[in-house]
C-alpha cells in the first residue's frame, strides 16, 4: 500500500494514457474500421437462436455443440453468405446472426439438422388425421376406401393411384416426393416403363389431380409391429403447423410416422416408415444438378454419392423395395422415403431394379425443386449432419430503419442524459468538475477505441441494449470521481493542505473505487457467462465499462487532480474551484463565519 | 432561504439524520412496501413480454394507417390474436406464435394493404419456450452471482456486510418487480437487463457505504466514547452527499433515455431497460442508506466486542452526567438504544435540534474520520459549540 511511485508524476501518467489512447486508435485506423460495427438489430438483419434438444433436457456435451458451431460455419460460408456470424451461448444455444435483410431463408438452413435416413415405406395416407377426417380435395376413390376396416392390403383400389403417378409422374402435380420415376434412380436411369419420357408432358397435369397419391388403404398396416406408431400415425396431422411428428428424426427407432416436408398444391401425405436402411453418414458427397431436359427432367435435383457401406445399404434397400413393386406396383413398401430432419423430403416407388452403383439423386416437383433448393440441400448433406437436433427459440428480423431510429433516439437521450451529468458536476464540484468532464470524456474516447477495436478484434457488436449500457455506465462510472472528490473535501474540511490532501484522499478512495468497482465487475462476469440472448453482450459492455474506469481513475482523474493541486486556482482554494475551504466549512480559522451561516439557516 | 440553505449545507456534507438510530421506521417502511410488491406479483403477476409467451411481433413504419387498417392487414394475413400497439409512427403488432409461412403472408398482406415496403417490416419470432429457457437462466445466475458476492463481501469486508448487502439487492429486486407487477409494464428481456443492472448497481452503492462504515468504525476500542451504531451513522451521513450526487448523476442519462424512449418510441427497448433501472436506482439507493446500513449495524451491536463499548458508555455516562451530556449531544441523536434509554439525550437536542446539533455532528464526523487519538477537533468543537451559543 506504498504510495504510488508516479504520484508526484502526474504529468508522466497523464502523457503514458495519452499515449495509449493514440496508439489505440492508431491501431483502430490501421485496422481499417473506425466505427463500431452495429449489432443486427441496428444494422438491419436476421438473427436465430437455436436451442439444442435433448432427450432427458440436459446440456448437450460441449463437444458436439463446438462440432454444430463448425458444421453451421461452413454450411454459412457455403452458402456464401459475407459477415455471418455462428456463435455458442452458453451452454446449449447457437445465436445465429446473418446482415442485411430478407436472409430467412440462410437462416433456416443453418440450423437444420440435416439428418439423412433412407426407410422403406410402411403405409401412405393423406395427412389428416384418419378419424373422422373428412379425404383430401377431391379424393380418389382409394382413399375414401382407406377410410375404415379393409382387411386386406386391398391393391385394388390404390392400384390405380400409383401407377398413375409412376408411369406419368405427376411431378407438379403432387406433392414432393411423389414424383415416382424420377425421384430416386440409377445414375443411369434406364428409362424402362416409358417413365422418364412422359415425365415432362405430364409434369404439367392440373394442380388438383390426386392421382399421384398412393394411399394405403388399410387398417392393419402390414409389417407395421408397432402398435404405438400406428395410433400416431392415424392422429398425424400434416397439415399447417410443425410437421415433426415427434421421434420421427430417431434412427434407433425401428417404426415411425413422419409427414411429408411441404405441403403442396394444398397436399401433404403421412406415412409409416420402416427401420432406418441407410444412414446420411453414408453419404460422401452430395452436389446440385440442373434439370436434364434429355432425360425428361423438369426440375433441380441433388445427386448423391454413397461410400461404400453406404452404396451397399443403397443397394440392399432398393432391391427389397423392387421386390416389392415387382409382387403389387401399390404397395407402399416399393417406395424409399429419403427423410431429412424427420420429414419425407420424397418417396419414391423403386421400379427399375436395385440401384446398386453407391449414387442416388432426390428430386421433386419443379415448382419447389428448384436451383436454390437444390443448392441449399446438397449444401446441407455435404456439410454434414448437425450432432444435435435444435430448435429455432427465437427469430428476430429487423429492418435496418426501425433500429436505426431506436439507436438515433437512444444517441439523443443520453447526450441529453450526459450533459445533465455535466452541468450537475459543474455546478457542484465547480472547478473540480471540469476534471470530472474531462475523465467522461477521456472516459468515452476510450470506450469507443475499445468497442471499436473488439468489433474487428472479436466481433463485438453494438445493439441497442449495449449502446444504453455504455452510456449508463458511463453515468455511473462518474461516481468514481465522486468518490475521490468527496474524500478529498473531508481532507479538506479536516484542515488538510491541498496538496497532502490530493495523496490521502486518494489512498482512501482508491480502496473504495477498487472493491465497488470489482463488485460490477463480478456481476459483468457471471452474466457473461451465464447468460442467455443479449443479455451477454450486455454484460459484456458492463465488464468492459468498468475496467475502463478503473483505467481512468488511476491514470486521468487522480493524476489530473494532482497536476491542478500545483496551480494557485485550486491551491489557494479560489471558490470556483470548488476546494474553497470556507465554503467546505474548514473548521480552525474559518469556523467563526462558517458558524454565522449555521446559526442563519436556523 | 430555506432551499438555499439546504443546498449550501449539502455542498458542505452536512447532511446528518439519525438513520441508524430508527430502523423501525425503514424497516416499516420496507416491509410495507415489500409485502405490496410480494401481493402485486402473486395477485397481478408481471405482465410477460413476447419472448416470454412465446409469439409472433411485427412492427413497421405506417404513420398515415389508422388502428383499424393496420388491424385488418395483420389479421387478413392470417392471424387471430391481434394485439396492435402505436407508438409515433411505428405500428407494433403481437400476435400468437406464427410458423415461418404464415409469417410471410402476414408480411405480404401488410405491405399490400399498408403500402409498407415488405423488407421494412421487421418481424420477431418467439417460441414459447425461449422465455422458460432465459428465466431459468437468470435465476441461475442470480444465485450464482449471490453466492459469490457473498463469498467477496466476505472476504473482502465481514459475512455481515454481505449478508447485510445481499439482503438489501433482494430488496431492491423484489420491490423494483412489485412495481412492475403493480403498473402492469411489460416484462421483456431487455426489462431483464435491466434488473440485472441493477445487480451491480444496489451493491455498488452499499459497498461504498460499508466501506466508509469500516473505516470508521475501525478505531473502535473499549475505552471508545462512540458506539458501533453511532460510528455508523456518522459514517453514512458524510457518505449520503455522495450517494446522493452518485445517485442523481446516475439517473439523469437513464431519465433522459426513458424520456425519449416513451415519447418517442412507445414500447421498446429503450423504454423497457430504462425504466427498470430507473426504478431500480431509486430503490437502490434508498436502501443501501436506509436498509442495509441499519441491518447491518443491528448485526454489529449483537458482537461482544460492541456490546461492551455500549456498556461502557452507558456507565459513564451514568457516573458523570456532564460527561453524558456533551457525550450524547457530540453523537448527535445517538443510536437507537442509547438514545431510547436515555431521556436526557432527548431533552437536550429538544432546545434547538434544528440549528446546533448539526454542528455537532460534522464536528464528530471529523473527529472520526481522523481516526486519530487526538483531542484537538474535539475541543475545538466545543470551543464552537459555546462560541455558537
Amino acid at each position: 500500500m506504498a504510495p504510488p511511485k508516479n504520484a508526484p508524476k502526474p504529468g508522466r501518467t497523464l502523457l503514458a494514457l495519452f499515449a495509449i489512447m493514440v496508439v489505440m486508435a492508431g491501431l483502430a485506423v490501421w485496422q481499417g474500421q473506425t466505427k463500431p460495427k452495429l449489432g443486427l438489430d441496428l444494422a438491419g438483419g436476421t438473427t436465430v437462436t437455436l436451442t439444442a434438444k435433448t432427450v432427458n433436457g440436459k446440456n448437450p456435451p460441449a463437444n458436439q455443440m463446438d462440432q454444430a458451431v463448425k458444421i453451421m460455419t461452413k454450411r454459412v460460408n457455403g452458402l456464401g453468405v459475407s459477415d455471418a456470424e455462428v456463435a455458442k451461448q452458453g451452454s446449449n444455444n447457437i445465436v445465429v446472426n446473418v446482415p442485411g435483410e430478407g436472409q430467412g431463408r440462410v437462416v433456416n438452413l443453418i440450423g437444420t439438422t440435416a439428418k439423412l435416413q433412407f426407410r422403406q415405406v410402411f403405409a401412405v395416407a393423406d395427412g389428416k388425421p384418419s378419424t373422422g377426417a373428412a379425404p383430401a380435395p377431391s379424393p380418389s376413390p382409394s382413399k375414401s376406401a382407406g377410410e375404415k376396416k379393409d382387411g386386406s392390403k386391398s391393391p385394388s383400389p390404390s392400384a390405380s393411384a400409383s401407377p398413375s403417378g409412376g408411369a406419368s409422374p405427376s411431378a407438379s402435380s403432387t406433392p414432393r416426393g411423389r414424383a415416382l420415376s424420377g425421384a430416386m434412380t440409377a445414375p443411369t436411369p434406364k428409362p424402362s416403363g416409358s417413365a422418364a419420357p412422359s415425365a415432362a408432358p405430364s409434369a404439367s397435369s392440373p394442380l388438383g389431380q390426386p392421382s399421384g397419391r398412393p394411399t394405403a388403404p388399410t387398417q392393419e398396416y402390414p409389417g407395421v409391429t408397432d402398435k404405438a406408431v400406428i395410433s400416431q400415425f392415424e392422429a398425424l396431422n400434416c397439415y399447417g403447423g410443425d410437421r415433426r411428428a415427434p421421434g420421427s428424426n430417431d434412427p434407433n427407432r425401428k417404426f415411425v410416422a413422419a409427414c411429408d416436408q411441404d405441403e403442396e398444391s394444398g397436399q401433404a401425405a403421412k406415412y409409416i416408415l420402416g427401420p432406418v436402411r441407410v444412414l446420411g453418414e453414408s453419404v460422401s458427397s452430395a452436389s446440385a444438378m440442373p434439370p436434364n431436359a434429355q432425360q425428361g427432367q423438369a426440375s433441380w435435383s441433388v445427386s448423391l454419392k454413397f461410400n461404400g457401406t453406404g452404396a451397399r445399404q443403397f443397394g440392399e434397400v432398393t432391391t427389397a423395395a423392387s421386390q416389392a413393386y415387382q409382387q403389387n406396383p401399390s404397395s407402399p413398401q416399393a417406395q424409399v422415403a429419403i427423410v431429412l430432419d424427420g420429414q419425407v423430403v420424397s418417396a419414391p416407388s423403386i421400379r427399375e431394379g436395385a440401384i446398386t452403383g453407391g449414387t442416388a439423386s432426390i428430386d421433386g416437383p419443379p415448382d419447389s425443386f428448384n436451383e436454390q433448393y437444390a443448392t441449399d440441400l446438397a449444401n446441407v448433406l455435404k456439410y454434414g449432419a448437425l450432432p444435435l437436433e435444435f430448435k429455432q427459440s427465437s427469430i428476430d428480423e429487423v429492418s435496418s430503419t426501425l433500429g436505426s431510429d431506436q439507436l438515433t433516439g437512444g444517441l439523443i437521450a443520453g447526450a441529453i442524459g450526459l450533459g445533465l451529468v455535466v452541468l450537475y458536476c459543474l455546478f457542484y464540484y465547480r472547478g473540480l468538475g471540469v476534471v470530472a468532464v474531462t475523465s467522461l470524456v477521456v472516459a468515452s474516447v476510450i470506450t469507443y477505441e475499445a468497442v471499436v477495436i473488439l468489433g474487428e478484434g472479436m466481433g463485438f457488436r453494438l445493439s441497442l441494449p449495449h449502446i444504453i449500457g455504455l452510456i449508463v455506465s458511463i453515468g455511473i462510472t462518474a461516481d468514481s470521481f465522486i468518490v475521490y472528490f468527496e474524500r478529498l473535501r473531508d481532507e479538506l474540511r479536516a484542515g488538510r493542505k491541498l496538496r497532502s490532501s490530493v495523496e490521502n484522499a486518494w489512498k482512501r478512495a482508491r480502496r473504495t473505487i477498487l472493491v465497488a468497482d470489482a463488485v460490477t465487475f463480478l456481476a459483468a462476469l457471471v452474466l457473461y457467462f451465464l447468460a442467455v440472448g443479449g443479455v451477454a453482450g450486455f454484460a459484456f459492455a458492463m465488464g468492459l465499462t468498468t475496467l475502463i474506469d478503473v483505467v481512468v481513475v488511476f491514470f486521468f482523474t487522480k493524476p489530473m487532480v494532482a497536476l491542478l493541486a500545483r496551480t494557485s486556482f485550486f491551491g489557494r482554494g479560489h471558490p470556483m474551484s470548488g476546494l474553497d475551504p470556507r465554503r467546505l466549512h474548514k473548521p480552525q480559522d474559518t469556523s467563526a463565519p462558517a458558524a454565522r451561516t449555521t446559526s442563519q439557516e436556523a | 432561504m430555506g432551499t438555499r440553505a439546504a443546498i449550501s449545507r449539502i455542498y458542505r456534507g452536512e447532511i446528518s439524520a439519525d438513520i441508524v438510530g430508527r430502523p423501525k421506521i425503514w424497516y416499516t417502511i420496507s416491509g410495507l412496501l415489500l409485502a405490496l410488491s410480494i401481493a402485486g406479483l402473486l395477485v397481478q403477476g408481471l405482465n410477460f413480454g413476447v419472448e416470454f409467451k412465446g409469439g409472433s411481433v411485427f412492427t413497421f413504419k405506417a404513420p398515415s394507417a389508422s388502428i383499424e387498417q393496420v388491424r385488418g392487414a395483420v389479421t387478413d394475413g392470417g392471424a387471430h390474436q391481434v394485439i396492435v400497439q402505436k407508438a409515433g409512427g411505428d405500428w407494433r403488432v403481437t400476435t400468437e406464435s406464427l410458423s415461418s409461412d404464415q409469417v410471410t403472408e402476414v408480411k405480404t398482406s401488410v405491405s399490400k394493404e399498408l403500402t409498407v415496403p415488405a423488407d421494412k417490416v421487421s418481424t420477431q419470432v418467439v417460441g414459447a419456450s425461449w422465455g422458460g429457457e432465459i428465466q431459468k437462466k437468470a435465476w441461475q445466475a442470480l444465485l450464482v452471482f449471490m453466492v459469490l458476492i457473498i463469498a467477496y463481501l466476505s472476504v473482502a469486508f465481514e459475512w455481515r456486510m454481505a449478508v447485510a448487502a445481499v439482503v438489501a439487492l433482494v430488496h431492491d429486486l423484489v420491490i423494483t418487480a412489485g412495481i412492475y407487477a403493480w403498473s402492469g409494464f411489460e416484462v421483456t428481456p431487455a426489462t431483464l437487463l435491466g434488473f440485472l443492472t441493477i445487480l451491480g448497481y444496489s451493491l455498488y452503492d452499499a459497498v461504498v457505504v460499508f466501506d466508509m462504515i469500516k473505516e470508521v468504525t475501525k478505531p473502535l476500542g473499549p475505552t471508545s466514547r462512540t458506539t458501533y451504531s453511532e460510528a455508523a451513522n456518522q459514517a453514512l451521513s458524510s457518505t449520503l452527499v455522495r450517494s446522493l450526487n452518485t445517485s442523481l448523476v446516475a439517473i439523469l442519462p437513464v431519465g433522459a433515455i426513458l424520456f425519449i424512449g416513451t415519447t418517442l418510441f412507445g414500447a421498446g427497448t429503450l423504454k423497457d431497460l430504462s425504466l427498470a433501472l430507473f426504478v431500480g436506482m431509486i430503490v437502490g439507493t434508498y436502501s443501501s442508506i436506509c436498509v442495509a446500513t441499519p441491518l447491518l449495524v443491528q448485526f454489529k451491536e449483537r458482537e461482544p466486542k460492541y456490546k461492551q463499548i455500549r456498556q461502557n458508555i452507558a456507565r459513564r455516562e451514568q457516573s458523570s452526567k456532564r460527561t453524558s451530556k456533551a457525550k450524547v449531544s457530540a453523537g448527535a441523536g445517538a443510536s437507537s438504544p442509547s438514545a431510547g434509554e436515555n431521556g436526557p439525550s432527548d431533552d437536550d437536542g429538544g432546545g434547538d435540534q434544528q440549528g446546533t446539533p448539526e454542528i455537532r455532528s460534522t464536528v464528530t464526523v471529523r473527529k472520526v474520520v481522523q481516526s486519530g487519538s487526538r483531542q484537538q477537533p474535539k475541543r475545538g468543537s466545543r470551543q464552537q459549540r459555546r462560541g455558537g451559543k
